[in-house]
């Protein structure tokens, strides 16, 4: 098992590096470097802080630097954020980003399945047609629309919710972020619930648990429920992928400084190491993750370590 | 287990990971009147004032320090840490009293060496300061004693006192750089002479300045916090602003200007400001080099009048000069065809776009480079069809990312025309003239005129303020009979202010100090 392991994680360091190398080299072919300003610099000046930052050295020199810094675990400064380094930065994003994300999700899957589950209950009636009014504008409204008009509505208008993040006290600040990040995936897996839901109903194993006598209580929570999320189930995947993806503008939209946000602005400002940064952090995660789980089916199936 | 009762589990961990329970932040949002929410339109990128270079790192940092000189709300010059200064008959050596009880936020005296120590640190190479080069005409900085302070120059600097109310040239604490390095610019760690001091800053959301009570004149600065708020996004600083969370917004959206008119009334400040908006044209390649008569009649067609009314509608004023209006002791020179209707306008266009040798068989190719942005874009469009109607050559729009763009400006291989704009260092015609001289850096267009350049010299050395300022006329006139750019308008500044608000100055540098604002009581 020590062995299987070591040699996982020893595989993993190429692709690491790999990535390491492709988003270095496509920062650098941005054109445009993070020192350009419509307010021109003096040439002396410029030449100075290129030389500060080491941008004037050949870019395989400046590779070696910044792979020796991330050897030593050094990811450098920011430069746009020049008071700050790219690890202080991502330290103070992430978390944010994250508990942004989870609860996004949880709140997706708790009020997608249930609306969906009464949805299919309800086949044809008034609500599920409500419900599944809900989905489709919902998944096919983006985020960028949704995120104003209920910043306008709640926060404008009924003044009931901050309308951004900087300044705003306690819980309520994180309540129309979490619910425009939730909202394409609450319609998405709503409409997923019903389909299935109304599949499994329809099935015999069903009908032979109503000619027992069962309540409709006890049919969906016992025999109808395991089933009927399975598809929801396979799409959390996806969902991550497209809360991870809706979160920078979310972040953007409601001014949260999540990586996400950092992310944009050193793209657009050319900040190489922040983005190179961001890269390589979210890059190492998916990587341990699938790492985690790899080793997880190690411990769970014996035949994984034999191979 | 029952699978319900699983996913409810899971749900539940999930929502404890996330910390939701505990995530209620110290961040005290008191309604106390005493403190004043700002917009900023982005991310200071360093509060060293040395490492800065953006507007808004600047619009903080003269929050946090003070220069030897400063500005009323209004924009008139007054006294700074220094309380009175002589200048010498040939205006080459100024000599700076500063204020006996200046004291820096950790309480330590302010003394004429810490300007001494900072100018050296802004010059010094390893700084890489962005401003470098704002005093090169200082040849010398030296204190005479404790509060004594006397700046030399290389040769009459008229606007010195107005280089000295920018950050760049603020004191800096030799104790607290030596104690923390290059990190010294960190809340809590960083020591400032204004009237706030930094006491919170969360990279991309929020920067909290508190009263400094050691500054000279605390007494009277009304307002107890200022917060800024780092909101990139126009849309989403109205919606915060109409909220109620911020008092002062740094911009105003563009896209529904006529709404926020009506919804804001008097809340809505409008002023112009010294910033112009024009187009550069590439002068080292062809069709624009050596071809005044092409570059004239481009700048000719263009109704300058109906793209403020039609297209920017902000109460933008139409640019005829290169020195914006408003700028003190000068009178901006005007393009020659300033005078003339836009229909005359046009005819000249059209005769002069014929002996340039393009006509409707053989029309002018072009492509014409703008960074992304609503406004940008607009005003593109109606060019483009503005050449079209007039010139009848269909110019090719071609959209770049703001750093791409600069890139290209700067390489000068691709570009033709492209749009840029230039915001005055300090309120004189120097900072925008300066800019077109062979030599300067910033020279985008690559313009190069001997007669120019030796006309800015001639004004350089005058002592008397009167002639300098017609050499400095002259020298636009003689630039502006070459047309190397297309003045397009001259901006204005855009703010909503609540009317809570009390002592809110309108001025050209748009420059907005939190000390002079107060609050009042809420009805």
């Amino acid at each position: 098992m020590l062995r299987y392991t070591l040699l996982r994680v020893l595989g993993a360091i190429p692709t690491l590096l790999l990535v390491v190398v492709l988003a270095f080299l496509m920062v650098h072919a941005a054109p445009g470097g993070p020192f350009d300003d419509e307010r021109v610099l003096p040439v002396d000046v410029a030449a100075n802080i290129q030389a500060a930052y080491h941008l004037d050295e050949p870019l395989p020199a400046q590779f070696a630097r910044y792979l020796s810094g991330l050897l030593h675990g050094d990811l450098g400064p920011s430069y746009r954020y020049r008071d700050y380094t790219v690890a202080e930065l991502i330290r103070s994003g992430f978390p944010l980003s994250l508990r942004l994300g989870v609860l996004a999700m949880a709140l997706a899957l708790l009020v997608g399945i249930s609306s969906g589950i009464v949805a299919a209950l309800r086949q044809g009636s008034m609500l599920d047609r409500m419900v599944m009014f809900f989905a489709v504008t919902g998944i096919s409204i983006p985020v960028f629309v949704v995120a104003p008009l209920l910043v306008l509505l709640f926060a404008v208008n009924l003044q009931w919710l901050p309308a951004g993040w900087s300044g705003a006290s306690g819980a309520a600040k994180y309540i129309l972020p979490v619910i425009t990040l939730a909202l394409p995936q609450i319609a998405y897996i709503a409409r997923l619930t019903r389909a299935s839901m109304i599949d499994v109903l329809g099935t015999d194993f069903i009908r032979t648990a109503r000619a027992q006598g069962l309540g409709t209580k006890v049919i969906i929570r016992v025999h109808a429920f395991k089933p009927a999320i399975m598809p929801v189930l396979s799409y959390l995947g996806p969902a991550i992928a497209a809360i991870l993806t809706g979160s920078v503008v979310v972040e953007e939209v409601f001014g949260i400084p999540g990586l996400g946000q950092f992310f944009v602005r050193g793209a657009l400002n050319r900040d190489y190491t922040l983005v190179l940064g961001i890269v390589i952090f979210y890059a190492t995660l998916i990587i341990a993750l699938n790492l985690a789980v790899d080793l997880l089916y190690g411990v769970i199936d014996p035949r994984v370590r034999q191979r | 287990m029952l699978p319900a009762v699983k996913l409810i589990r899971i749900l539940l961990f999930l929502m404890v990971l996330s910390g939701i329970v505990a995530c209620g932040s110290s961040e005290d949002a008191s309604s106390s009147s005493s403190v004043l929410n700002r917009g900023l339109s982005a991310e200071p990128e360093s509060l060293d004032a040395h490492k800065a270079r953006s507007l808004q790192a600047a619009d903080v940092l003269r929050d946090l320090g003070e220069g030897l000189v400063s500005f009323t709300a209004t924009g008139e010059l007054t006294a700074g840490a220094a309380e009175s200064w002589e200048v010498s008959d040939d205006l080459l050596t100024y000599t700076f009293h500063l204020r006996p009880d200046a004291k820096w936020s950790n309480g330590d005296a302010l003394t004429a060496e810490h300007f001494v120590f900072a100018i050296n640190r802004l010059v010094d190479p390893a700084t890489a300061a962005f401003y470098a080069q704002f005093l090169e005409d200082v040849s010398e900085m030296k204190a005479i004693d404790d509060h004594t302070l006397q700046v030399v120059l290389a040769r009459p600097t008229p606007y010195l006192l107005s280089l000295l109310t920018h950050p760049a040239t603020f004191p800096m604490h030799p104790g607290s750089l030596a104690k923390q390095g290059e990190n010294f610019a960190r809340p809590g760690d960083l020591v400032t002479n204004g009237a706030y001091v930094l006491t919170a800053w969360i990279p991309g959301s929020l920067l909290t300045l508190v009263r400094n009570e050691h500054y000279w004149n605390n007494a009277n600065t009304a307002i107890d916090e200022v917060r800024y708020h780092i909101l990139s996004q126009e849309t989403t600083e109205y919606a915060r602003y109409r909220a109620g969370e911020l008092d002062i917004t740094s911009a105003v959206p563009s896209d529904n200007f006529e709404e926020v008119k009506r919804v804001a009334g008097q809340e809505l400040h409008i002023a112009p400001v010294l910033n112009i908006y024009y187009y550069g044209y590439n002068l080292t390649k062809p069709p624009f080099k050596d071809n005044p008569e092409l570059r004239q009649a481009l700048s000719m067609a263009i109704d300058r009048e109906l793209l403020v009314e039609k297209v920017t509608g902000r109460g933008e004023t139409p640019a005829y000069s290169w020195v914006p209006p408003g700028v003190d002791n000068y009178e901006p020179t005007q393009l020659s065809f300033a005078a003339l209707t836009q229909e005359e306008r046009n005819q000249l266009a059209q005769t002069l776009y014929a002996e340039a040798g393009y006509s409707a068989e053989n029309p002018l190719q072009l492509e014409l480079r703008y960074n992304t942005g609503d406004t940008h874009k607009k005003i593109a469009l109606a060019i483009q069809s503005m050449w079209r109607e007039v010139l009848g050559f269909e110019v090719v729009l071609v959209n770049e990312e703001f750093q791409v763009l600069l890139a290209n400006i700067r390489d000068k291989e691709i570009t033709q025309v492209f749009r840029s704009s230039w915001i005055g260092d300090y309120n004189d015609a120097h900072t925008f003239l300066n800019i077109l001289q062979s030599k300067n850096a910033a020279n985008v267009s690559g313009y190069a005129s001997e007669e120019y350049d030796a006309l800015l010299e001639r004004a350089a050395e005058q002592v008397d303020l009167s002639r300098r300022r017609l050499y400095l006329e002259e020298a636009e006139r003689v630039m502006l009979a070459d047309y190397p750019a297309i003045p397009i308008y001259f901006y204005v500044s855009k703010h909503l202010v609540k009317p809570r608000v009390a002592g809110w100055g309108d001025n050209v540098l748009d420059y907005h100090y939190s000390q002079h604002l107060s609050l009042k009581a809420e009805q």
